[in-house]
């Protein structure tokens, strides 16, 4: 162990003959790497691109289902969140003409007639739509003449392997100190110290004023999260879900907005 | 569907439904494949059940051994495709699901009353 450590080794046979033996213990390491690395690139290179496709919808709307995980082949946990993505509707169709920019309105999620307000059931109606969907979102579209009204579009828009990023509310946690909050270190619960979990100084006496942006107790969550740098896992075309790596914010039962990555 | 079913489908093609039935304090054993410079080989890991967790496909257990005079445990993920093959030698008389006790008993007392037929 002491011989490996040194880092010259005087000349002579016995030293040469090591060196020897790590040059070849190195040059096996090199190769690994190499390999390693190659499969990376094919595995990147596999991804189905689906690019060709004229309709194609940048993002999709779902629900959060909850999370668990996977197995890969090589035997790796791969922690999945499974979302039920879609199918939505094209409730509306946004052209440069008529509306100064082109974009997509869907529909997702299944209401009550009873309790859609009149303009939204006016405006489902006019799309020609046979479902009373829930939630509305538009997306930005290159071209919105390639959508049609009323057309379904399912989870399949994504494919295996693509990154995307998922856009959630969080969970909502109400009115919280400072130490939950924004992590604040609070003082020490015993050794006579009367205060516990307040935030303590707001700043220096020098401005005269607090500044804006200082971390305070106050609401926490329920907040628009985007969790990006997932990756597509699974798609189930059949089911409409999407089993994306990692976690996503918001709470089960959640409306999520899954994007492809970059949009 | 409720949302649980539906978790529990996404998994259902990687759960192994042909693992024999396990108790804490059996003794078992496990061979785990190994991936060592692009090589694939297994190794064999014996020892008892000292505990299991549940929890669908994280399904682990945790096998103690004494290995050249050391207490050695390991956690299986034992749905994962890592674990090649798991078989059950002996079952033992145990009153308790975790059997952290044995950690502090040593040669003859860390013995378990083995549990036949």
């Amino acid at each position: 162990m002491a011989s490996s450590r040194r880092r010259v080794a005087p000349p002579c046979a016995g030293n040469d003959f090591r060196n020897a033996e790590r040059a070849v213990k190195l040059n096996a390491i090199i190769l690994v790497l190499a390999r390693t690395c190659a499969k990376v690139r094919r595995a990147s290179v596999r991804v189905p691109l689906r690019r060709t496709q004229i309709v194609m919808l940048p993002a999709i709307l779902g629900t959060k289902i909850g999370m668990t995980h996977l197995y890969t082949e090589e035997g790796k946990m791969v922690p999945v969140t499974v979302i039920q993505a879609g199918p939505v509707y094209v409730t509306q169709i946004k052209t440069p003409e008529t509306d100064g920019y082109s974009a997509v309105q869907v529909g997702f999620g299944e209401a009550k007639e009873s309790k859609l307000t009149f303009p939204k059931f006016g405006h489902l109606k006019k799309a020609g739509l046979t479902k009373n969907v829930k939630t509305l979102r538009e997306f930005r579209v290159e071209n919105p003449g390639a959508f049609e009204l009323g057309q379904e579009i399912k989870a399949d828009v994504f494919a295996e392997g693509e990154d995307v990023s998922v856009q959630s509310t969080s969970i909502g946690r109400g009115f919280q100190g400072g130490v939950k909050r924004h992590h604040f270190k609070g003082q020490h619960m015993t050794h006579g110290y009367m205060t516990h979990r307040r935030p303590l100084s707001s700043g220096a006496t020098g401005p005269q004023h607090v500044f804006k942006g200082t971390k305070k107790p106050g609401h926490m969550g329920h907040e628009t999260v985007t969790q990006k740098g997932l990756r597509v896992v699974r798609v189930d075309s059949e089911r409409n879900l999407l089993l994306v790596s990692g976690s996503i914010a918001g709470p089960v039962g959640a409306v999520v907005i899954v994007k492809k990555a970059g949009k | 569907m409720s949302k649980a079913a539906i978790l529990e489908s996404v998994v259902k093609d990687q759960i192994k439904t042909d693992l024999p039935a396990f108790r804490p304090g059996d003794t078992v054993r496990v061979s785990v494949k190994v991936r060592e410079g692009g090589k694939e080989r297994i190794q064999v890991f014996e020892g008892t059940i000292i505990a299991i967790r549940n929890g669908g496909i994280s399904e682990s257990i945790m096998v103690r051994k004494i290995s050249s005079g050391v207490g050695v445990e390991r956690t299986f993920p034992i749905h994962s495709p890592n674990v090649a093959k798991f078989e059950v030698i002996r079952h033992a008389k145990v009153r308790r699901a975790k059997l952290y006790y044995l950690r502090d008993k040593i040669g003859k007392k860390a013995r378990l009353k083995e549990l036949r037929g």
